[in-house]
């Protein structure tokens, strides 16, 4: 089972959960899975929140606290909800050269939110990533799985205006 | 991406391959498969045509053939990265090794009609060598790539990563072959050794050397760690490899798993490179399938397999103990060594760490032989480089050069040299770990003797150019491989601050000199860079800088400074410039005047550069 086929977007909450049951046996309970547990928490729940994790530490058979230190230790792991769609700026080394810092900057700006932050109509979530591999068009930036290239600052808004 | 070869995809009959003419015969078989096309159209599916519509260009090639009647002359495949992503999407025709690039949808109606009806080349869609203004349609012509050495890479961008035939055809499994049935471990080892091949992951220790320690360590479970967590910010040499080639690092794998004694691999890949983590596990499904992996391989007593660990966002996993506490469930925090890996590593357990492309060099070196790998590159630093060429350049992408090629052949032979006539800079091999490279030094050999010399490394490969209005703070190293080309428009003060900003950020917390001291540092240079910095802070960043390499836990804060610390030397009338004049004669810092800085009196030392 990959992560990326998980099908999770009608499920409800109970649903949900069993789905995690079943990764978690399927992973035989070894704490050293933990990290792959968390990876198919967060695809399955969006983020891994504090009922999450106690199911998580309860059916481990771990201490919350381990669960906890380990999740908040990963950057590519969030505790709270995400917006719809999710912002990745590149700040690889080369889209910096090229001008990323300017976009990020901008987006902060027109967004009112920090790197990490959700908008308060869970419109958008801001994130840095470092490098995607399209250096020679940077700068560039990720809304969820579409990459737009080349970017200066001044076409922002309207990329924007795409994501509902 | 996904090909119209599906079905009619050649794919063996074989169950299990058991022996050398097992190969052989799909070797036979992919070729008379083959044959049956005339043509062969790659389509390159690496990254950066990936973000570029490289799918919406193959379903244009692939309608068009079907419209002219052509599918059964030309086969369409699907390969990963060529390299030259700032051409993108490219497309290389077979066999007369015809290079088109910069292809759109719209484009490939004519193309087929011209290239394969008319059977003359469609000359607006190959390489335009911007500096003779001529087109160069064929692919050895082109400067990227001429001076290219492709061992590694070989074949990444020229074969379906989806197809363990196509590998096999290519030589595939035959190394594997070669050392299970005809070499001792110990002489995999000395195979390893006597090529001179050394870790590619920044560290530059010699391979054959770590795997011995391990193989001498008796331990019913042993472990080989394939390492693709990538850390550096600039860096995409490793995913390349591993999306299309992946079957080159699983033979590599096995390989050194039979050298050491080990029956289980692990590759630790980092969770954004979902293409890699994709096409990793779809090649070791294939490969346990017709049995390259599992019980028994070739029928002999060796078993191997290997799973896939997925990072979560952290570069300090980069570092060999931090990963192995990642694999483990852990907080990635690295720990003290002794003990080592291949002592006591994953589990306790004797294991060996290597970097892709150092483990994407083990299969050509039992195959080829020792003396024929340490023909290329100089004499203690044998094969070749990937870089990851980026930055203010005209060609970027993924370069494969022999070990001692010139940073001013790379940059400006193959990298095309700085856009709109700009002035180089600075280059910055080796990323975040490492120091800056200026004009002068541009004649430095890249391997691992001659740049810590100059204070850098070659790192991992990473290799990032800037221009003069970037503003930098780096030292060198051959490093990973990132290689950063800066222009006259880089802020070295900004640069500085951006790599400080990304230690400060990883920084694992564990040691103080790491944790608090590149905050401190950070804070410096943000200050600086606003226009409120002091007197003595150049002087308060050097000394900070060297106390944390010295004290600091783990490579990470040990080189953190380096950037710092290698601008400061290199560029210290910038920072001046900025501290006394408010001025960044880049034009980067927003909160300063931009340039020209006029050259007040303020204890600034012109640069030897300007006098
Ligand atoms: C902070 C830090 C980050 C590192 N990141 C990587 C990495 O992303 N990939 C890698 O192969 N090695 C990385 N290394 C080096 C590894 O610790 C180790 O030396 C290497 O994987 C060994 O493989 P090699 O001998 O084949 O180069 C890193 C080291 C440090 C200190």
């Amino acid at each position: 089972m990959s992560i990326a086929t998980c099908r999770v977007d009608t499920m409800d909450e109970q649903d949900k959960f069993a789905l995690l049951t079943q990764v978690i046996e399927e992973y035989e309970r070894k704490p050293s899975n933990l990290i792959q547990v968390l990876h198919y928490a967060q695809s399955i729940f969006g983020f891994v929140g504090a009922d999450v994790q106690r199911v998580i530490a309860q059916k481990m058979d771990l201490p919350l606290a381990k669960i906890t230190g380990v999740l908040t230790f990963y950057s590519f792991f969030s505790t709270a909800p995400r917006g719809r769609h999710i912002i990745s700026v590149c700040l690889g080394t080369a889209c910096f050269i090229r001008g990323g810092q300017p976009i990020l900057d901008h987006l902060k700006e027109i967004l009112g939110i920090d790197v990490g932050e959700t908008t308060e109509d869970q419109r958008f979530s801001l994130e840095i990533r470092r490098c995607i591999g399209a250096c020679g068009m940077g700068p560039s930036l990720i809304i969820d799985e579409q990459v737009f290239k080349r970017l200066n600052v001044s076409g922002i808004e309207q990329i924007l205006d795409e994501f509902e | 991406m996904n090909s119209n070869r599906g079905e009619d995809m050649y794919q063996t009959g074989i169950e299990s391959v058991r022996s050398k003419k097992d190969l052989e015969t799909i070797q036979a078989e992919f070729i008379q498969y083959g044959k049956k096309f005339p043509w062969r159209a790659l389509v390159c599916s690496g990254a950066s045509c990936m973000s570029s519509n490289c799918q919406g260009v193959k379903d244009a090639l692939e309608s068009a053939l079907e419209k002219y009647e052509l599918q059964s002359a030309v086969d369409v495949v699907v390969t990963g990265c060529m390299g030259a992503c700032s051409t993108g999407p490219t497309l290389i025709i077979e066999p007369e090794d015809v290079f088109y690039c910069g292809l759109q949808p719209k484009d490939m109606d004519e193309l087929v009609r011209i290239h394969f009806l008319e059977k003359t080349i469609c000359r607006e869609k190959t390489f335009f060598n911007l500096n003779t203004g001529e087109y160069i349609p064929y692919l050895k012509d082109v400067p990227f790539f001429k001076g290219q050495e492709k061992i590694v890479l070989q074949n990444c961008g020229r074969i379906d990563f989806r197809s363990v035939e196509e590998y096999i055809a290519n030589d595939g499994y035959l190394a594997l072959h070669k050392a299970l049935t005809q070499m001792s471990r110990n002489q995999v080892i000395q195979e390893i050794s006597d090529a001179k091949l050394r870790g590619r992951g920044g560290g530059g220790f010699p391979t054959g050397l770590k795997w011995k320690l391990a193989s001498k360590n008796e331990s019913d479970d042993k472990y080989v760690i394939c390492n693709a967590n990538e850390g550096d910010p600039g860096a995409f040499m490793d995913r390349s490899l591993l999306e299309g080639d992946p079957h080159g690092i699983i033979e590599g794998m096995a390989i050194g798993g039979y050298a050491i004694g080990a029956n289980r691999g692990v590759v630790y890949v980092k969770a954004e490179y979902s293409k890699a983590i994709e096409r990793t596990e779809e090649a070791i499904r294939r490969a346990r399938e017709i049995n390259l992996l599992g019980e028994s391989i070739f029928g002999t007593d060796f078993s191997f397999d290997i799973e896939i660990r997925i990072g979560a966002g952290a570069f300090i996993c980069g570092e060999e103990t931090a990963l192995i506490a990642s694999v483990e469930g852990e907080r990635g925090e690295p720990k003290l060594k002794p003990p080592y890996p291949s002592d006591a590593g994953l589990f306790n357990k004797p294991t060996v760490i290597n970097n892709v492309e150092t483990i994407g060099n083990v299969a050509v070196i039992i195959l080829k032989g020792a003396a024929w790998y340490s023909a290329f590159g100089t004499e203690e630093s044998t094969g070749t480089k990937v870089f990851a060429l980026a930055g203010n350049i005209n060609n970027s992408g993924l370069v494969e050069v022999p070990m001692g090629t010139s940073l001013r052949e790379i940059l400006f032979d193959m990298g095309g040299g700085i856009p709109e006539g700009k002035k180089f800079k600075a280059a910055l091999p080796g990323g975040p770990c490492g120091g800056c490279v200026t004009e002068e030094h541009l004649d430095v050999p890249m391997d691992f003797e001659s740049l810590p010399e100059l204070g850098a490394t070659t790192g991992s490969g990473e290799l990032i150019c800037m221009d003069e209005e970037t503003c930098m703070v780096i030292c060198a190293t051959i490093g990973s491989g990132e290689l950063i080309c800066m222009d006259e428009e880089t802020c070295m003060v900004d640069v500085a601050r951006y790599f400080m900003e990304i230690a400060q950020e990883e920084s694992c917390g564990k040691c103080i000199p790491c944790r608090v001291g590149t905050r401190r540092m950070l804070e410096i240079l943000e200050r600086i860079a606003k226009g409120q910095g002091k007197e003595g802070d150049i002087e308060l960043l050097v000394e900070l800088g060297n106390v944390i390499k010295d004290s600091a836990f783990c490579g990470l804060g040990q080189t953190a400074p380096n950037p710092v610390l290698s601008t400061i030397e290199l560029f210290r009338d910038e920072y001046e410039e900025h501290i006394h004049d408010h001025c960044c004669r880049a034009g980067i810092c927003p909160d300063l005047s931009g340039g020209p800085c006029e050259n007040v009196e303020s204890g600034a030392k012109p640069s030897d550069k300007e006098l």
